[in-house]
């Protein structure tokens, strides 16, 4: 449930219709998997929802996350390898890692951290999967359109107000 | 055909800039799995422009031989340099694919699949105007990602021809009697003083009532024979280096130390009997209460004396209760959840080897479910009919132990009489304790094992790769990888043999070349990268009198976990490089450039 003040921002920018898109950074041997299956089984999700596999979660770079954000990802979704990591023992930790420090990235740059979002996804979460996904592009319904982030606020260099902003916006959720 | 343009070393990011290349795009109906909810020829007709395409077409089947055959002609005569296949997932045919580009003179690494199908079609049979719309998008993507590739070649790495197993017991002999016939040196090095391990206590083994110690004698003959086995027994791996092909390892002999290279190792470090905790079921308040393997030991050596007697006194009723530290409850601490395979048939064997004692002996199985599976379901069956009683408990209401004076009786809920209460004088309990794995942390540091949620060390796939570990040139074999029998173990220590075998016979090894590359000029060697590889496979270097971090090629796995540490952005992924990641991100999120 988006704040009050949000809806008015997004009232003229967003159509009704807004269809979230959402940018996937999931993993060659245990979460692409686990979308696949996804597929397989024919459940479904929004078709916005795009997937990009890398090997690990845990080699992703924060700026990937921003730059997904600047070139018109309403969210970026990191479906991480959690526990079942074939290369790293600490892999759900590392990873939380990267999704922290992308979210402190992105709310510099003017974007609400809650356009990030990691779960664990294991090669057989299929279901698990489409909720979340269908959670998170509720979610980015409420937020608007990911050009609203940039257009409602100042530029990078002065928005240094804009991370409790972006926190108080994402409350509740 | 060689590709004469590669592309510069920074490419322009995404926006569908010219790289020069020359990019071939298949997009595969899938026989209608594809285009029954994604219109395939619009996919190909928004693509068709885009910068670097030369040729774009759709397919009914792609990974047919004749469709195969059709890309391999368009690559050559075109003078292709890059190559999309919009179909399956790439788990099913990203090789395929790779073979047919390797087939036609492309390197394969310059071929990039794209999943249409479990992330498309599949997906969003309920909106095929959407399907449509993303496939374009993830089409575009391949297509920006294939401008952006470079050649590699598998890193190649010679083999030594010597193998190192670590355990002596049954799978480990087995495996290196094997290996000796196959030509290639073996080194065992055993923790006991002698080998044999498990196999060794026991003289009487299910189902033909094999000789333990016999097997391990004529085992050791066999090695003995053989020129090309060194046996080490009261020793320990204390230092390993290097990687799959050649390896070298330090083994500690009394206060010797001596060094091996081997190619490959397998591990059979065997497993640890379940010992129950004192009150569980009894144990340890009254000696009549023992566990498997003691009672084994005690039927073995009653043998022929046609009598049972324990501590003195006849046993004329005996009572096994199953699943004892097997299949417990997830919640409990440090739970073994798992079903440990082996004691239904070994009790029951051992409940027949009683019979021949003593007939007259009765004998009572508590048992959740019985699992004597294929060739042993006669066990089950020739006990029952030699008057053997199983009594089934529910697992929420085990048996209950009551001594009193002395005497031993058993209180249960009989699940097949609808929960009738028995109660039953005994005395003899005898609990069917199950496998668990050995305490092995040195080792399992040392070689930096994985471990599975039982405990046991992990193979990749239990089905697909049952004996290999993510460590590669580390096999595992026998009980160290999960609860087996005799018969298995073996059979699990002859695929590891076959797997080593395979790879040290061939003489050398290729390697994945997607692996991490340091940027030599950003590099200012801070060293946060080196910690963050548990493969150890990054070290400081010194370049012209610069250090920097060098990634070992052979030792690299390839997850990208060091790039993000870097915070130089020195550090790189192959297939997955910046210039990659940010042309797929513009193409996804826009869709064709053009």
């Amino acid at each position: 449930m988006a704040s009050h003040d949000q809806e008015k921002t997004n009232q003229d920018r967003a159509p009704k219709s807004f269809r979230p898109k959402i940018l996937v950074f999931s993993t060659n041997s245990i979460s692409d998997p686990g979308i696949d299956l996804a597929g397989s089984s024919h459940l479904h999700y929004p078709p916005t929802v795009v997937v990009l596999p890398i090997p690990c979660s845990s080699g992703l770079k924060p700026k990937w996350i921003l730059s997904a954000l600047q070139k018109g990802f309403d969210g970026v979704f990191i479906a991480a390898d959690g526990t079942d990591c074939p290369y790293l023992p600490d892999c759900t930790d590392r990873t939380a890692k990267i999704a922290t420090t992308a979210q402190q990235l992105i709310t510099e740059h003017g974007f609400e951290p809650a356009r990030v979002k990691m779960a664990a996804i294991c090669s057989v979460c299929a279901e698990p999967f489409v909720s979340h996904m269908k959670a998170f592009y509720e979610t980015l319904q409420s937020l608007g359109p990911v050009g609203d982030s940039l257009s409602s606020k100042s530029k990078p260099a002065s928005s240094t107000s804009s991370p409790s902003e972006a926190n108080k916006k994402t409350k509740g959720k | 055909m060689s590709h004469k343009n590669s592309p510069p070393s920074i490419p322009p990011s995404g926006q569908g800039k010219s790289t020069g290349r020359r990019i071939g795009v298949y997009i595969c109906y899938c026989g209608g799995n594809i285009s029954d909810y994604v219109d395939v020829e619009k996919v190909r007709e928004a693509i068709a422009s885009q910068e670097g395409v030369v040729v774009a077409k759709t397919t009914m089947f792609a990974c047919s031989d004749a469709a195969q055959q059709e890309i391999i002609e368009d690559i050559q005569q075109k003078k292709l340099d890059g190559l999309v296949v919009a179909s399956c997932s790439p788990k099913l045919h990203l090789f395929t694919f790779r073979g047919a580009a390797e087939r036609a003179g492309l390197n394969p690494y310059l071929y990039v699949q794209v999943n249409l199908r479990e992330q498309d079609s599949w997906a969003h049979t309920d909106d095929p105007q959407g399907a449509t719309e993303k496939a374009i998008k993830l089409v575009a993507a391949g297509i920006e990602k294939a401008k952006l590739t470079k050649p590699l070649k598998p890193f190649r790495l010679e083999t030594v021809k010597r193998t190192l197993i670590i355990g002596a017991g049954i799978a480990g002999l087995r495996a290196a009697a094997a290996l000796a016939d196959l030509g290639i040196e073996v080194v065992v090095v055993e923790k006991e003083q002698r080998v044999g391990g498990w196999l060794s206590k026991f003289r009487s083994l299910y189902p033909h009532n094999q000789n333990g110690p016999q097997l391990v004698a004529s085992l050791l003959e066999e090695l003995e024979k053989r020129e090309n086995v060194t046996l080490y027994t009261s020793a320990e791996i204390v230092e390993k280096k290097g990687c799959i092909g050649d390896f070298e390892v330090k083994i500690k002999t009394g206060s010797n130390i001596v060094t091996h290279n081997v190619g490959a190792i397998i591990v059979a470090t065997g497993f640890e009997n379940y010992q129950p905790s004192k009150g569980e079921f009894g144990y340890g308040e009254a000696p009549q209460i023992i566990t498997l393997p003691e009672f084994k030991e005690l039927v073995e050596n009653s043998q022929g004396k046609g009598n049972l007697t324990y501590n003195g006194r006849p046993i004329q009723r005996i009572s096994y209760i199953y699943c004892v530290g097997s299949r417990q409850s997830a919640g409990e601490e440090a739970a073994h959840t798992y079903c440990s395979r082996f004691c239904c048939n070994a009790a029951i064997h051992t409940a027949l080897l009683v019979n021949e004692i003593n007939p007259s002996i009765h004998q009572f199985h508590f048992y959740r479910d019985i699992r004597t599976y294929g060739k042993f379901e006669p066990l089950y069956e020739e006990a029952c009919r030699q008057g053997s009683v199983f009594i089934r408990f529910a697992a929420t209401e085990p048996p209950q132990v009551v001594k009193n004076n002395g005497q031993l009786k058993i209180k249960v809920k009989d699940l097949l009489t609808a929960g009738e209460e028995l109660e039953l004088d005994t005395d003899l309990i005898v609990l069917v304790t199950g496998m668990i794995p050995r305490e092995n942390s040195e080792l399992v540091n040392l070689l930096k094992l994985p471990l599975g949620k039982d405990g046991f060390f992990n193979e990749i796939h239990p089905k697909l790769r049952p004996v290999e570990t993510v460590i590669d040139g580390v096999f595992i074999a026998g009980t160290s990888q999960g609860p087996k029998n005799l018969a298995e173990s073996v059979a699990s220590s002859l695929a590891a043999t076959a797997k080593t075998a395979a790879l040290l016979l061939k003489g050398y090894v290729e390697l994945e070349p997607l692996i991490a590359f340091v940027d030599k000029e950003r590099c200012q060697w801070c060293g946060l990268c080196a910690p963050a590889c548990p493969y150890e496979a990054i070290t400081k270097t010194n370049l012209a009198g610069k250090e920097i971090a060098d990634v070992n090629r052979a030792l690299c796995k390839g997850c990208g976990g060091c790039v993000p540490v870097c915070p130089q952005d020195a550090l790189h992924l192959e297939g997955y490089t910046d210039d990659q990641v940010e042309a797929m991100i513009e193409a996804l999120a826009r869709g064709s450039s053009n």
